[in-house]
């Protein structure tokens, strides 16, 4: 469903963030991508969007196929119109805007007021804490209803592919496993294929079928969710770390990692 | 007490052609407050719009002796025009560099269209006749401007129309996502360029309505860019990003410069009316920064 070819990404014509990297994500399949902070996990999803041109980044090299259509110089627009939606990082919902208000946002591509009116109900069955804050100003919503908003209002384009950004940053490990939940759900039941970035490799793996993991700009290990999950290298920088503070932790630990995996 | 009475109806007089100048204040802020809330630019050519838009009405009359009408026509679609140049040969090569260079660039469209006006048509004041009566008319007993009281109702429609748009409709929840957050808005499949050329486009097409009024009460040339200036107290007064706000403050800086001017300016020789409303704007930044409905930083709790 979604392919990408050898992809290099170059921000104000000079910082080489994306080094290579090829990847892909099956029709109905839950893909995660892994890394640590600054690996490009972020850049690669914007890239997918369309939407480096606003930061001076560009797509230098390689190729970016959605369903048999080259999308590298579309239009952030034009993606979403064939079925791609991105929940950004750190949530972004329309602080100004109503939580409804976010949702119809969401639906700018679409024109058939009904079915609008029966997907927000629909947003605000997998989320039921939205609908009782329909009409608060997104901006006054706790974190966890704003990632909630952030999904739903990501499905109210009704994609057939959601890049979710981070979706687990700063949320309670409770709140983590319902979203994960809904996510896997969606999967299931609206038929939505999903690739997941996340530095939260513990519960990533458990909903996703497969991983790659993305080291400075290129993928150095990818594989089955399982077989990811017994490796060891991924036992002890991305689960062993996951318990731990990651942040900070990694950082120590930087040096050995990269030597490791790139050897 | 006598003294009071006697004054009321001078009073009275200034305060509602004040207001009334006000509303179209406020017109004319409404495409200032519209550029800003889509792009945090701030259009330092306003005043030039309102200049440019009444003198291409103006000068379609006298020196090209078209019709009414179709001089307005004109005045419309040169502004028209002019926002959407600004989008496609200005913002869109700007993306992403930061809207410091933006500003700039209003600055220097502000000199082009002072100088374009200069080249094509001259430094002579050329007044806008329109089809509404000169002599004052009573209100209440008071004497006010016709042109005045058709302009504050104009504007009046305008501003109302345009909030409505703006809480309302799907255009008005997508110009108000790009306001909010513009990368997000993209993600949407909201295209922002199309957003931003419907501000621009609007600032001129209000700034045009203010420039024919004026045109017609104290007649069109290069000065009338000075209105530029009275906007921004107005907007400060108001918050940068509010409607309402600016409706507000375009009513307190008419009414109070109107006052300030009737009472003072007598004894001063006039010019109050200039600096009057900058006293206003420092008052103002210094009770609430914001301005009155000024959209503040959300901070949860
Ligand atoms: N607009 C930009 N201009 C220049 N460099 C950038 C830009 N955006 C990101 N980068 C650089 O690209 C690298 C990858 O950034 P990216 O945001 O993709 O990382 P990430 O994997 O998402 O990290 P995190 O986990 O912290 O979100 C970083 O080194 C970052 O500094
Ligand atoms: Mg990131």
């Amino acid at each position: 469903m979604l392919t990408l070819q050898n992809v290099e990404v170059i921000y104000s014509k000079v910082i080489l963030v994306i080094k290579g990297l090829t990847l892909e994500v099956p029709e109905g399949g839950i893909v995660t991508l892994l890394g640590a902070n600054g690996a490009g996990k972020s850049t690669t999803l914007k890239a997918i969007a369309g939407l480096l041109g606003a930061e001076r980044g560009e797509i230098t090299k390689g190729g970016i196929g959605f369903n048999g259509h080259r999308i590298n110089d579309r239009t952030p627009a034009e993606i979403v119109k064939l079925g791609i939606a991105l929940v950004p990082e750190g949530r972004q919902v329309f602080e100004h805007l109503t939580t409804e208000e976010n949702l119809l946002a969401g639906a700018h591509t679409r024109r058939n007021l009904a079915e609008i009116r029966r997907d927000i109900d629909l947003v605000y069955q997998y989320f039921p804490p939205l609908a009782a804050r329909r009409r608060i100003e997104a901006g006054y919503l706790s974190g966890g209803e704003q990632q909630m908003l952030a999904i739903g209002r990501a499905l109210m384009s009704r994609p057939k592919l959601m890049l979710l950004d981070e979706p687990s940053l700063g949320l309670a490990p409770m709140l983590v496993q319902e979203i994960f939940d809904i996510i896997a759900q969606l999967n299931q039941e609206e038929k939505v294929t999903v690739l997941l970035v996340e530095q939260n490799a513990a519960m990533a793996l458990t909903i996703a079928r497969y991983g790659y993991i993305l080291e400075n700009g290129r993928i150095v290990l990818d594989g089955t969710a399982a077989s990811l999950r017994d490796n060891e290298d991924v036992k002890e920088f991305y689960l062993g770390l996951s318990e731990v503070g990651r942040r900070s932790y990694r950082d120590v630990k930087h040096y050995r990692r990269r030597k490791r995996w790139l050897l | 007490m006598r003294f009071l009475l006697d004054e009321l109806p001078f009073f009275l007089e200034l305060l509602v052609s004040g207001l009334l100048i006000g509303m179209m204040y406020a017109l004319v802020a409404l495409g200032f407050v519209l550029i800003y809330k889509a792009s945090q630019a701030i259009n330092f050519a306003q005043g030039e719009f309102v200049m440019f838009g009444g003198f291409v009405v103006a000068a379609s009359m006298r020196y090209h002796g078209l019709s009414l009408v179709l001089s307005l026509a004109l005045g419309f679609g040169a502004m028209v025009v002019i926002g959407l140049l600004m989008e496609r040969l200005v913002l869109r090569p700007l993306t992403g560099r930061g809207v410091i260079a933006i500003i700039m660039a209003t600055i220097g469209l502000a000199s082009i269209l002072k100088g374009l006006l200069l080249l094509i048509w001259g430094p002579l004041s050329v007044n806008i006749p329109l089809p509404i009566r000169e002599e004052p008319v009573e209100i209440f007993t008071l004497l006010v401007k016709l042109v005045a009281v058709v302009g504050a109702i104009i504007s009046l429609v305008f501003l109302a129309g345009f909030s409505f748009l703006f809480l309302r409709s799907r255009l008005g929840i997508a110009l108000r996502a790009v306001a909010d957050n513009q990368t997000v808005a993209q993600l949407m499949g909201i295209d922002v360029r199309h957003y931003f050329a419907l501000t621009w486009v609007t600032a001129g097409v209000v700034a045009t309505i203010g420039g024919v009024m004026w045109g017609n009460m104290i007649g069109a040339d290069v000065h009338t860019a000075l209105i530029g200036l009275k906007v921004f107290p107005v907007v400060i007064l108001g918050g940068l990003t509010s409607v309402p706000g600016a409706v507000l403050g375009g009513l307190i800086v008419g009414a109070v410069e109107n006052l300030a001017a009737g009472y003072i300016d007598p004894f001063v020789g006039g010019g109050t009316k200039d600096f009057v409303p900058y006293i206003l704007m420092i008052l103002a930044l210094m009770v609430r920064p914001y301005g009155f409905f000024g959209e503040q930083v959300i901070e949860r709790v």
